[in-house]
């Protein structure tokens, strides 16, 4: 073994209960942070999920468009402007075509045309507002996982009853609708039309369990009078959601309709993704910098203690170097044994917690094992040791011997 | 240059600044043997110990220069003075400074290791060998802060030798202890000059330790007052 490494594990065990409380505080600001990392990569992918319930992850739609000038020269004294919303129908033209082109992209997993219309639910006296989604069943079906939300009757049987509709629990509810009740919608366009409950579904969204409905595509389309290639939405899913931003932007130059992608029309939820992403890292850093100040407190204290023995070691030969190795192999010990505990802790943390039950839209509690958290929080954790042993230990180098023996 | 002069200086001067300047060395030039036992001797204050740390090469800040083994040391990187004293300088101090976590065989080997030219292994038997020579094998498992005073200087002397320096530097090597470890730490400097051929520089302030040593340095106020060859 090399001496210096010698001496360092020397005085690591000579100070057993101080070196114990510096692997402690390693132990638990590890632990800590990457338990809360995963927690909130767990959080994020909890509440991504609920999105994409809702949500596809992009949705190409025709948006209005504004007037312009006609004449464009603006050193004209006077110009007399008042744009408006140029009157056309916001409906995406050959949208068969449309999504054939959408779908030929190799980033694109699904893609299906939505028909949105509000609607009124009339049972009896009873009357609902909401919105009735008019979709192709198996294609929704891949995007929104709607089947795994289902409490009664099949989704998929919604492909075999063209009156069919599949309706939120709230609804059915406040309704108090079962499979195979009639339920009666009319349309904005004032079109009623006469509906059979085909299944009833549970989001864990309150508001969407309380207005949503899923009908047939053509259904919808009847709803608002219109004929079968009136489409309003294409909505689209790719491979992997979150590069889905550069996606939208290339469907939209593929196809000259507006694009948004899922983060957009969730920016509210996005807000809150974010600024759980600065809370936690902030807490879950600080913490672990805590850990790092326990260090070197310790180590400042072992170097003022060992002043002595540092200026011998210089004056038998010791170059300013090996002082430094002495101390930062210590504070480099204590952080791998510390991380190493921290990692074991916060696998018995996340494990203990996974069982917990929440309920609602959460389940339970939304932690898991994640791998790049670990190796972030490791790598963090020994760069923070590192430099808390670095700082006293450059410290313990720069002393003089002679001043040191001349007391 | 003489093969047998060890050490030389010429013309030493030292400067404290704090808190007024003044000069704690003047003009100081003097040359050391090889086998030689050279004691210096002078009041609190004459600059013996100074002199000491800037012959041990721990101390840079001098004018003048200092040559050990024909050897210029004055402008060396500390890095390299490290390797030097490593190599050529063994150190005993009036606080006698053992690592006190250490056993006193570890203390002893602990240069040894730092140098590198032999094994942990060889270092260990001639760590025992210098420990035995100075009648503390029995102790050599011990840690350092278990032995009495005089004890834990005759394993400091052993942690000098274990790298057969050229010089061996003691700064009032006995100034801490009873007149019985004196002698016995006197003795053994005696013998290492006489049968081994090595070469002691102390700094003392015990007159009696002093005329028992080959060559004895006055100095007072900074200067070289006298030397003689007792």
């Amino acid at each position: 073994m090399n001496i210096n490494t010698d001496i360092a594990r020397t005085y690591l065990f000579s100070g057993k209960k101080m070196t114990a409380v510096a692997v402690l505080g390693v132990l638990l600001g590890m632990s800590i942070y990457i338990f809360m990392n995963s927690l909130l990569v767990g959080f994020d992918k909890a509440s991504d999920e609920n999105i994409f319930k809702n949500t596809p992850h992009i949705r190409l739609y025709n948006d209005d468009v504004i007037s312009k000038n006609l004449v464009s020269d603006t050193a004209a004294e006077y110009l007399i402007s008042n744009p408006k919303v140029v009157p056309k129908v916001n409906t995406i033209i050959n949208p068969n075509g449309i999504a054939e082109m959408v779908q030929q992209q190799k980033e694109v997993t699904v893609v299906t045309a939505q028909v949105n219309t509000s609607v009124f639910y009339n049972n009896g006296k009873t009357q609902v507002s909401g919105l009735s989604i008019g979709i192709k069943p198996d294609e929704a079906d891949m995007m929104y996982s709607i089947t795994s939300s289902m409490v009664e009757g099949k989704f998929e049987t919604l492909k075999s009853d063209p009156n069919g509709i599949v309706i939120g629990i709230g609804i059915a509810e406040k309704m108090n609708l079962v499979l195979g009740d009639n339920i009666n919608l009319t349309s904005q366009k004032g079109v009623t039309k006469n509906l059979r409950v085909a299944g009833i579904f549970r989001s864990f969204n309150s508001t969407a369990d309380d207005t949503k409905s899923y009908v047939n595509l053509y259904t919808a389309q009847q709803l608002l009078k219109e004929n079968n290639v009136y489409v309003t939405d294409i909505s689209v899913n790719v491979k992997d959601p979150y590069q889905a931003a550069a996606v939208a932007e290339k469907l939209s130059q593929l196809t000259g309709y507006k694009s948004e992608d899922w983060k957009e029309s969730n920016e509210s939820l996005m807000a809150l993704s974010k600024m759980r992403f600065i809370m936690i890292n902030f807490v879950s850093t600080a913490i672990m910098l805590i850990a790092g100040f326990g260090i070197y407190n310790i180590l400042n204290m072992t170097v003022s203690q060992k002043i002595n023995d540092i200026a011998i070691l210089k004056a038998i030969g010791f170059k300013g170097k090996d002082v430094i190795r002495i101390f930062v192999t210590q504070a480099l010990s204590i952080g791998l044994i510390g991380v190493v505990g921290g990692m074991l802790m916060a696998l018995l943390m996340i494990t203990l917690l996974k069982k917990v039950y929440i309920g609602g839209d959460i389940g339970y509690f939304p932690v898991d094992y994640e791998l790049q958290k670990f190796i972030q929080g490791v790598v963090m954790g020994l760069v923070i040791t590192f430099f808390a042993g670095y700082i006293p230990a450059r410290k313990a180098a720069k002393v003089d011997p002679v001043s040191i023996f001349r007391k | 240059m003489d093969k047998n002069i060890v050490l030389k200086t010429e013309n030493i001067d030292k400067y404290f600044y704090d808190p007024v300047e003044f000069q704690v060395l003047k003009n100081i030039g003097f040359e050391v043997e090889r086998g030689e036992f050279l004691t210096l001797i002078g009041k609190s204050g004459s600059g013996k110990s100074t002199l000491l740390y800037i012959l041990s090469t721990m101390d840079r800040d001098y004018n003048g220069n200092l040559v050990i083994d024909n050897e210029l040391i004055t402008g060396k990187s500390v890095d390299e003075l490290a390797a030097i004293r490593n190599e050529k300088i063994g150190f005993v101090f009036q606080f006698h400074y053992l690592l006190a976590e250490f056993t006193c065989l570890k203390n002893v080997m602990i240069p040894a290791l730092k140098l590198g030219k032999f094994s942990p292994k060889e270092i260990e038997e001639r760590a025992y060998e210098k420990l035995k020579m100075l009648g503390m094998e029995d102790q050599a498992l011990k840690p350092a802060n278990k032995l009495s005073g005089g004890q834990q200087q005759r394993v400091a002397i052993a942690r000098a030798l274990i790298n057969d320096p050229l010089i061996i530097m003691g700064d009032e090597p006995t100034g801490n202890l009873d007149s019985k470890n004196t002698d016995i730490v006197f003795d053994i400097f005696k013998d290492l000059t006489r049968s081994f051929g090595q070469t002691i520089i102390a700094v003392t302030h015990d007159d009696e330790f002093a005329q028992k040593s080959d060559r004895t340095i006055e100095m007072k106020d900074g200067s070289i007052i006298g030397g003689h060859t007792n």
